[in-house]
């Protein structure tokens, strides 16, 4: 890939993400040098920034073209999204990407909010048996998401067995972390049908 | 739910009461939500966003805030019908103009809206009428209390509430006031104004408009960080910069009249006087101008015609309500002229020539 700005090769590849817009950068070396400087610079000058506590405008995370590449590539095992497609999109695939990618939202969720750590509030655990609002309810449920789609291509491959199974693991998590009364709304039958629940 | 008897009505935004009314129009709260066993919204199959929508709709149906509200299926509506709710600020444009299975639940006072499958699976909405937002945070605080005992959020103990976004995460929380400033852009003093508060990590925008140019003086401060504050420590950093633009706007205001009363006059009673006259106009001049004639009101220059009016007019003159009202479909040149005739029609009915 070619520098934005000139015909070099294209070695630091940035995103840019500002109150949800995505804007990605392409530039040689030179060229992300004198644009990362420009940045730093202008972050530099408004100093009182930093004592309306936050941080503001636009903030970058750079990676070298190796980094980048590799790390593309990472896909969230529950929704499959890769993190190339994140950078694309700028928003995430499903709730288990703040763990799969942890590492790699550190620094993007730090430049955005000036903070790396929740200090709101938190869901009450549900009054009713079985309800989920808590952290590893979380955990738990989202991998239906993963189960799901794993359901789905063993339907395809005509693999009933293992359909057979996903399908039950999706009603266990849910009747466990939705309450015992109902499953999710509809749940695709092995054989791809749609029941009401 | 009829949406053309709510043409009839202004909604909760423009009733024009509550505190500092002459210059805050409306105190908003909003949280964003996601139920972790669907991908988000954007990921998410046509089968995902229907099963989320009835999931959402049947869970919330449950609760005490949930059974009062009515439920509008968004993706079956007109392109005016969604319009309509656009400029009545109870759907996003994003909202609107989405694909796939949505839906908003709103409350008989349009209060409370809560929009199913838009960026996120839940994002739930509390405005109140002039400057009160502790007043709009209290109620959002029950309806997601409520909502949370049927419905499992996803949360994290680290990054908190999970939003489709890494912008909205943690508290999920966006705090805004959309202000009437016309006195700081006479006065030029609008950019500084803006500056400064960028400094302190607010963002603002325009009525009707996302980073747009501001229609008729209309601006909407908010917050733009989410995680590491608590929603109380959010809902004031916005609160706390409103009385200081409400004292800029005043002083403006008194300036205006005692260097420039004249120039003033003139500007407002001109304004009034296209308004009434007009036969064809733009959504956007109507604005402008009806933003001029509301400043004229509040400083005593125009004695005939009331606040409430006014804001109704701001919402009454927009493409959809337009339309509605009138009960026909119109191009935009045809709107222009309904408009023009709107307007004077409603002048000649509420009030007398001024001198």
């Amino acid at each position: 890939m070619k520098c934005q700005q000139c015909d070099k090769q294209a070695v630091f590849h940035i995103t840019e993400l500002e109150t949800g817009e995505v804007r990605e950068l392409h530039l040689c070396e030179d060229h992300a040098r004198a644009y990362l400087n420009q940045s730093e610079a202008a972050a530099g000058t408004a100093e009182e920034k930093a004592t309306g506590g936050g941080i503001s405008g636009p903030l970058s995370v750079a990676q070298t073209a190796d980094e980048l590449a590799v790390l593309d590539q990472k896909a969230c095992p529950m929704c499959g999204i890769t993190f190339f497609e994140f950078r694309n999109q700028g928003r995430l695939g499903c709730p288990h990407d703040y763990v799969h990618f942890e590492k790699e939202l550190e620094p993007l969720v730090a430049n955005i909010h000036g903070a790396s750590e929740h200090s709101g509030r938190r869901p009450e655990r549900g009054a009713g048996k079985g309800q989920a609002a808590l952290p590893e309810g979380t955990e738990e449920l989202t991998r239906v998401i993963g189960l799901r789609r794993s359901m789905q291509e063993a339907i395809a491959c005509e693999d009933y067995e293992r359909a057979r199974e996903d399908r039950d693991t999706i009603r266990a998590i849910e009747e466990r972390w939705l309450g015992p009364a109902r499953r999710g709304p509809t749940t695709p039958d092995a054989d791809g049908t749609t029941h009401e629940a | 739910m009829k949406l053309d008897t709510l043409a009839e009505t202004v909604g909760e935004w423009l009733r024009g009461t509550g505190p500092e009314s002459d210059i805050v129009m409306s105190s908003r709260v909003r949280l964003a939500r996601n139920v972790p066993q669907y991908p988000f919204v954007s990921r998410a199959s046509e089968q995902d966003r229907v099963d989320v929508e009835r999931f959402l709709r049947e869970r919330i149906a449950t609760v005490p805030v949930g059974s009062r509200l009515e439920y509008i299926d968004v993706g079956r509506l007109e392109e005016i019908d969604r319009q309509f709710l656009v400029e009545r600020q109870l759907i996003s444009r994003e909202h609107a103009e989405a694909q796939g299975a949505r839906s908003v639940a709103i409350d008989g006072l349009e209060q409370v809206s809560l929009m199913i499958n838009e960026e996120d699976h839940l994002r739930i909405q509390c405005m109140h009428s002039g400057l009160d937002l502790r007043g709009a945070w209290e109620q959002i605080r029950v309806v997601d209390e409520q909502i949370g005992r049927v419905v499992p959020f996803a949360f994290h103990p680290r990054w908190g509430y999970l939003t489709a976004c890494p912008t909205n995460v943690g508290t999920g929380i966006r705090v805004s006031v959309m202000l009437h400033l016309p006195a700081l852009v006479i006065t030029r003093q609008i950019d500084k104004v803006f500056r400064s508060l960028h400094k302190i990590s607010l963002a603002v925008r325009g009525l009707y408009g996302e980073g747009s140019q501001a229609m008729g003086d209309f601006y909407q401060i908010s917050n733009q960080t989410t995680l590491g504050k608590t929603e109380e420590e959010l809902v004031e950093q916005v609160g706390d910069v409103v009385p200081v633009l409400i004292d800029y706007e005043r002083r403006a205001r008194e300036f205006l009249v005692r260097e420039t009363q004249q120039n003033v006059h003139d500007q407002v009673s001109r304004a009034y006087g296209i308004l009434r006259t007009a036969q064809t106009i733009t959504a956007e001049e109507t604005m402008q101008l009806l933003s001029r004639v509301r400043m004229g009101v509040l400083l005593g220059l125009i004695g005939d015609v009331s606040i409430s009016d006014i804001n109704s007019l701001l919402v009454r003159t927009q493409p959809a309500h337009l339309q509605k009202l009138r009960g026909v479909e119109l191009d935009t040149k045809d709107r222009n002229i309904e408009r023009a005739r709107y307007l004077r029609r409603h002048f000649e009915g509420g009030a007398s020539p001024a001198n």
